[in-house]
């Protein structure tokens, strides 16, 4: 049996990851990679606690962010490649339409 | 045969809906058949009417007859309802009478204008608001036909719309008289609020029964009566009229001499028992009366457009008209009303007539010398310019010395000798005119001179008979001094008119105050004479000795333009200046103001939005560790 | 089963709306005669509810209640005899509209036309409501339509005027309903039940420094709409930028919003409150009277001529109904009606002008009569209707409203009897510049004169204007029983009041019948059956 802070550190680890390659990285790719690394690392702390407490939310509430992620992830692409035709860039420095 | 009576109006409103729903496809001859013979129709029902009044006697009048409720809301209770009394049906013989023999005229006059139809939808009209005005039992009706009849006016003097002159003149009319129907409108609510109805009967009942003091009599008396020198223009209303002058001549004649402006005379003749109630009000009436006379026939003695002068005598005789009220002799006022509307619309037409000779020519300056052109006009203006000027056996002369034996009588001599003035200046200014326009030399344009001709039957028939009426009109109420009963127009009268009191004079006074008129009438046609005839430099040495005098005759004593400036330019101004610098600045600054403070925040907020999908993510994390810090500790 | 006729009146504009979403776009003139054919067929269907109108009693009439949200939200509607003729007029306009923007409007033909149709269903729902809430949502459901009529189809400063009118109309709407919620939470205070049912409001007696407040922010919205002085200034950049259609229901309809919204709301809830603005409320009226004739005066736009005679109009409407007496409330709301067609007419003739001209600057025009006579009539007597000249509608409304005004303020009246000098100088000044006088603009030369489908809308107009002027009595009948009941709750609650006061101790509410019944809806639907 691993312990419950085992998987907590390493869902910190994956946030933490996810965080600081979502502020160096420079193209919208893989920043929107760096947010799916924090949704799993999240998860995972999710199913640490669920297995921990015995309770089935925890779980029904990952099914729930992999799911809504997936939507995500196809929406969010299509954004990306929409940005790309009409910029002809994806650096997210390039991108500032909602300056006010 | 009273019983239809109530159909006199709506004769020619009814030919009036024809014209204007089909009268553009209607034929020019059906077109004028119908609206003469409507007007005639009624005229008939009229003199029916009227045979059938002298046979009721007097405690069945007023014949009322109740058409529907009309406003009904609270206390305000208004029917549409008209009503035939001796007054009444005066005043419809006259408006249907005169009024028939001035579209026959027109039929003549108007031939050749494009707007024939629409000229005589518009007569038509005026026929039946002034029939609906003279007619109404209450004064809420009273006061539809009172501004109907402005309508028409303002129509029908702006009939040549394409005309500036024209237009403005239209306008002018309706924007002054709504001045008028202003205060008239006041007076009619404090009517309704104190006596709590518009029926003629009711008031004078309600009056007799003391419902109003007599302060608040007075004051809607005056209320009243300010309606009435906007309809007849009288001082300080009366600038309109001579401008009302741009319209067809045959309109002058019914609407601006004969007919509507002297609606307010028959208003206060109405209301006579209020007026006489009030006293005051009376005097009021009588002084603004003679000081118009006057005053208008100054102004008419040095203009030199034909139709002008004879608008500034209109003023001048309706000021006669509203003496004879003021002093009491409603009788009298109503009897020169009558005569007055023969004789004046006469001249008129006869003016009209010398004018379409012409061509149109106005400029008194540019006759003279048509008595030989002109057979059937001259003599037909002389007998008007006659009975005007007050010369025995002529209409003119019996209404006119009835009303100024009442002003002597009633102890008005200030009154009295200002009519005694005017009535030299009338003789004076009449023929002037007279002797301007058919005698002397020839100073015709030549191009007027070539289609010079007498005009056709339908213009001179009407100028015969209104001829033969403006002589014998003035036999229905003949003076004491020459016989004890003759007086038929005074006693018809009766039943309508409340006599307060009657001074009588002596005989000898009578003759004597007889005398005075038929002397100064002669002497002011003398004058004329001397001045025009006889020897026709001395009105040039007078200009040129009065300068200033002249001048300010000549500028109608520059009223126009003191009301311009006062009244119409400082309102305009004024309306400007508050437009652009309180309503666009002020409250429209207001709300502008508020849009660009929040604008500015926003703009001032706006700097955190850099657009970089990084500094929000910065932020946000931020966001969360202070959350989290504040959390935990 | 009963059929539900005001809920078709109501609605049927909208199911148009619904039904257009499936035409093609493209096909302009089938959109036109369809929406011609459920205009046409609303107003048949609400002329029904004319003739079965019961003028005997202020009871509302043609009610429908039914479950909605819940917690007093219920669908509850009905009129009475002062909505009655208002609802008429929003129906009979809209068929007119359609036909006068038939070649006005070229663009977005098919949105035009179902923006119509939303305004027309709010501006009905906020006639026939009987539930605060219900009404509240019409009433902003209304600004929507009306912001894209003039944002879309607008002239040149369309958005600054648009926005202006939607900013200065929501300000107002926003502190309306803060006060409705405050309303409902006072309620079920005393209650203990939850009620939007304005009856229940009309039952209950607020404190006077209470009301006072909840009468400032209805107030505040409904003086907006009408507008009255100082509030007016969005009205003639609105009208001056909207489409004809736009400008017709706007001044037509919209405007009387306000002035019904007093009737209906400010003054049986908040009679206190009224008698303690009257003064300051009348005065504003007199400022406004005046103060929209003299700005007509000197307008160089015909458009904006017409929306300050507006405001000038509906201060002396306020002015009547400020009155509180029979004949002040009875002329203000028939002179609502004629100013509704009168003033609608002649943004139907500026309408008929413009598509011309593409012009409305008064001194493009001059001598069009010559070119034009049938529009110069036409013309000349919606002008008359609108100077108050007997034997027009307009006149009927302006003595009842002056005279009303007069039993109840002399110094008012005197100076609120300017407006029929002022009116006339206005009107009759711009018809002389307009359409009298010479041709001085070559292009004034080219113009037609009125085709078929303009003398087809203009007639009826002109129909009823002579009809209302000359027996006004088929619409003045209706009226009496609901303004005398209304005036009768004006004045009942005062008298309560007064009695309640020498206490010491005022409370913020007191209910004038003990037993409000609980409002559970399912009663409400026994009631209604």
């Amino acid at each position: 049996m691993i312990p419950l802070n085992y998987f907590l550190v390493l869902s910190i680890i994956l946030f933490a990851l996810g965080a600081i390659a979502f502020f160096v990285k420079r193209d919208l790719i893989t920043q929107f990679m760096a947010i799916e690394i924090m949704f799993n690392a999240a998860n995972l702390a999710f199913l640490a606690f669920a297995k921990s407490a015995g309770s089935l939310d925890g779980q029904i509430i990952v099914f729930f962010v992999i799911t809504v992620a997936a939507a995500e992830a196809a929406v969010g692409l299509a954004i990306i490649l929409l940005i790309f035709r009409q910029k002809k860039t994806i650096k997210s420095e390039d991108i500032k339409l909602m300056k006010g | 045969m009273t019983d239809y009576f109530w159909l006199i109006p709506f004769i020619p409103a009814l030919s009036t809906l024809i014209l204007v729903l089909f009268g553009q496809k209607l034929p020019k001859k059906y077109v004028s058949f119908q609206a003469c013979f409507a007007v005639f129709a009624s005229f008939a029902i009229s003199v029916i009417s009227f045979i059938g009044l002298l046979q009721t006697s007097h405690e069945h009048l007023p014949i009322i007859k109740n058409l529907f409720s009309w406003i009904h809301a609270g206390s305000f209770q208004a029917d549409l309802a008209l009503q035939l009394d001796p007054l009444s049906s005066i005043m419809t013989l006259v408006v249907t009478g005169v009024g028939f023999l001035i579209h026959v005229y027109s039929v003549g006059y108007m031939a050749d204008d494009e707007g024939y139809t629409r000229y005589f939808t518009y007569l038509n009209l005026f026929t039946f608001a002034m029939l609906i005005l003279v007619m109404g039992s209450n004064l809420v009706v009273m006061f539809v036909g009172w501004e109907g009849v402005g309508l028409c006016s303002y129509l029908l003097i702006g009939f040549w719309f394409d005309k500036h002159s024209a237009a403005n003149a239209g306008k002018k009319a309706f924007i002054v008289n709504r001045i008028g129907d202003a205060a008239f409108l006041l007076g009619i609510f404090f009517i309704f609020t104190h006596i709590g109805s518009g029926e003629f009967s009711v008031i004078n009942a309600a009056i007799g029964g003391g419902a109003i003091t007599q302060g608040l009599a007075t004051l809607i008396a005056i209320l009243l009566f300010v309606g009435a020198t906007g309809k007849s223009a009288q001082i300080p209303l009366y600038i309109w009229l001579p401008d009302a002058m741009e319209g067809p001549t045959p309109v002058s004649a019914l609407i601006h001499a004969a007919t509507m402006v002297t609606a307010g005379v028959y208003m206060v003749a109405r209301m006579n028992v209020l007026f006489t109630f009030s006293g005051s009000a009376n005097s009021l009436v009588a002084i603004i009366g003679a000081v118009t006379a006057v005053f208008a026939a100054t102004m008419a003695l040095t203009q030199n457009d034909i139709k002008r002068v004879l608008a500034y005598s209109t003023i001048s005789q309706i000021g006669y008209m509203f003496i004879g009220c003021g002093v009491g002799a409603y009788a009298a006022g109503m009897f020169h009303l009558f005569t007055h509307a023969f004789f004046k619309s006469l001249l008129f037409l006869a003016a009209g007539s010398v004018i379409h000779a012409l061509s149109g020519e106005l400029n008194m300056q540019k006759m003279g010398g048509l008595r030989k052109y002109l057979p059937l006009t001259y003599p037909t203006f002389l007998i008007g310019a006659i009975a005007i000027a007050g010369i025995p056996f002529l209409s003119g002369f019996f209404s006119k010395d009835a009303i100024l034996t009442s002003a002597y009588a009633n102890g008005q001599y200030l009154v009295w000798a200002l009519g005694i003035f005017c009535a030299v200046l009338t003789a004076f200014y009449m023929f002037r005119l007279i002797f301007l326009t058919f005698f002397g030399n020839e100073r015709l344009e030549p191009e007027a001179k070539k289609h010079l001709h007498e005009s056709p039957p339908a213009m001179t028939i009407p100028l015969v008979l209104l001829a033969f009426f403006s002589i014998v009109a003035g036999y229905v109420g003949l003076p004491v001094v020459v016989g004890k009963d003759l007086n038929f127009f005074g006693r018809f009268l009766e039943p309508v008119i409340h006599q307060a009191h009657e001074v009588h004079l002596s005989l000898g006074t009578e003759w004597m105050l007889i005398l005075i008129s038929i002397a100064v009438a002669v002497t002011g046609i003398f004058i004329a004479w001397v001045f025009y005839i006889k020897n026709p430099k001395i009105p040039k040495n007078i200009v040129a000795r009065f300068p200033g005098l002249y001048k300010l005759l000549y500028n109608k004593y520059y009223v126009d333009e003191i009301y311009n400036t006062l009244f119409v330019n400082s309102t305009i101004k004024g309306s400007e200046i508050v437009y652009d610098h309180f309503d666009l600045k002020v409250i429209d600054g207001v709300v502008n103001g508020s849009a660009k403070t929040t604008n500015f925040f926003g703009k001032v907020l706006s700097y955190f939005q850099t657009g970089y999908i990084k500094d929000y993510a910065l932020i946000f994390l931020l966001g969360v560790i202070l959350l989290l810090g504040y959390l935990l500790f | 089963m009963e059929i539900p006729i005001l809920s078709i009146v109501t609605f049927l504009p909208l199911a148009g709306a619904l039904l257009f979403i499936f035409v093609n776009r493209d096909k302009e003139n089938l959109l036109r005669y369809l929406a011609l054919i459920i205009s046409i067929a609303t107003f048949i269907v609400s002329l029904y509810l004319y003739f079965n109108f019961n003028a005997q009693t202020p009871d509302p009439q043609f009610v429908e209640k039914g479950p909605w949200i819940g917690y007093g939200i219920n669908y509850h509607i009905g009129i009475d005899g002062i909505s009655l003729y208002l609802i008429l007029l929003t129906t009979f306009l809209m068929p007119i509209v359609i036909l006068s923007s038939w070649t006005y409007i070229q663009k977005r033909v098919k949105e035009y036309l179902i923006f119509m149709f939303l305004l027309q269903t709010g501006i009905v729902g906020v006639f026939v409501s009987l539930n605060l809430f219900l009404f509240y949502v019409f009433w902003e459901a209304m600004l929507i339509p009306m912001y894209f009529l003039i944002g879309i189809w607008g002239g040149k400063r369309k958005i600054y005027a648009t926005v202006k009118f939607v900013l200065f109309t929501m300000l107002g709407s926003l502190l309306m309903l803060v006060a409705i919620f405050y309303l409902y939470n006072l309620f079920y205070k005393a209650t203990g039940t939850y009620s939007l049912n304005i009856f229940d409001y009309y039952r209950m007696i607020l404190n006077p420094s209470v009301q006072v407040w909840l009468f400032l922010a209805f107030g505040l919205a409904f003086a907006i709409k009408i507008p009255m002085f100082p509030f007016h200034t969005w009205l003639p950049d609105a009208h001056v930028e909207a489409p004809t259609g736009g400008s017709v229901v706007l001044a037509a309809v919209l405007l009387k919003l306000g002035a019904y919204g007093f009737l209906r709301f400010a003054f049986p809830m908040f009679p206190d409150a009224l008698q303690k603005f009257l003064p300051i409320l009348g005065v504003l009226c007199v400022i406004g009277i005046i103060y929209g004739g003299l700005m007509a005066l000197i307008q160089k736009d015909v458009k904006s001529l017409v929306a300050y005679s507006s405001v000038s109009h509906m201060g002396l409407i306020m002015l009547a109904i400020f009155a509180l007496n029979m004949e002040g409330i009875v002329g203000g709301i028939y002179q609502m009606l004629n100013h509704g067609l009168s003033t609608g007419a002649l943004f139907l003739c500026v309408g008929i002008l413009y598509e011309r001209s593409h012009t409305r600057m008064i001194k493009d025009f001059g001598g069009v009569s010559k070119q034009m006579p049938i529009f110069s009539a036409f013309f000349m007597v919606c002008i008359l209707s609108s100077v108050g000249l007997p034997g027009l509608n307009g006149f009927v409304g302006e003595i009842l409203c002056l005279f009303g005004v007069f039993k109840a303020n002399k110094i008012l009246a005197i100076l609120a009897v300017t407006t029929i000098i002022l009116a006339a100088a206005y009107l009759l000044w711009m018809f002389q510049r307009v359409m009298q006088g010479p041709i001085t603009n070559d292009r004034v030369r080219s113009f037609k004169d009125l085709n078929l489908r303009e003398i087809i809308f203009l007639t009826p107009i002109v129909i009823l204007m002579f009809w209302m002027g000359i027996y006004p009595q088929t619409f003045l009948r209706k009226m009496d029983v609901s303004v005398a009941n209304l005036l009768n709750q004006v004045n009942r609650k005062e008298v309560i009041f007064t009695k309640v006061k020498k206490e010491n101790n005022p409370p913020s509410y007191i209910l004038m019948e003990k037993e409000i019944k609980k409002d559970s809806t399912a009663k409400e639907d026994k009631e209604s059956q």
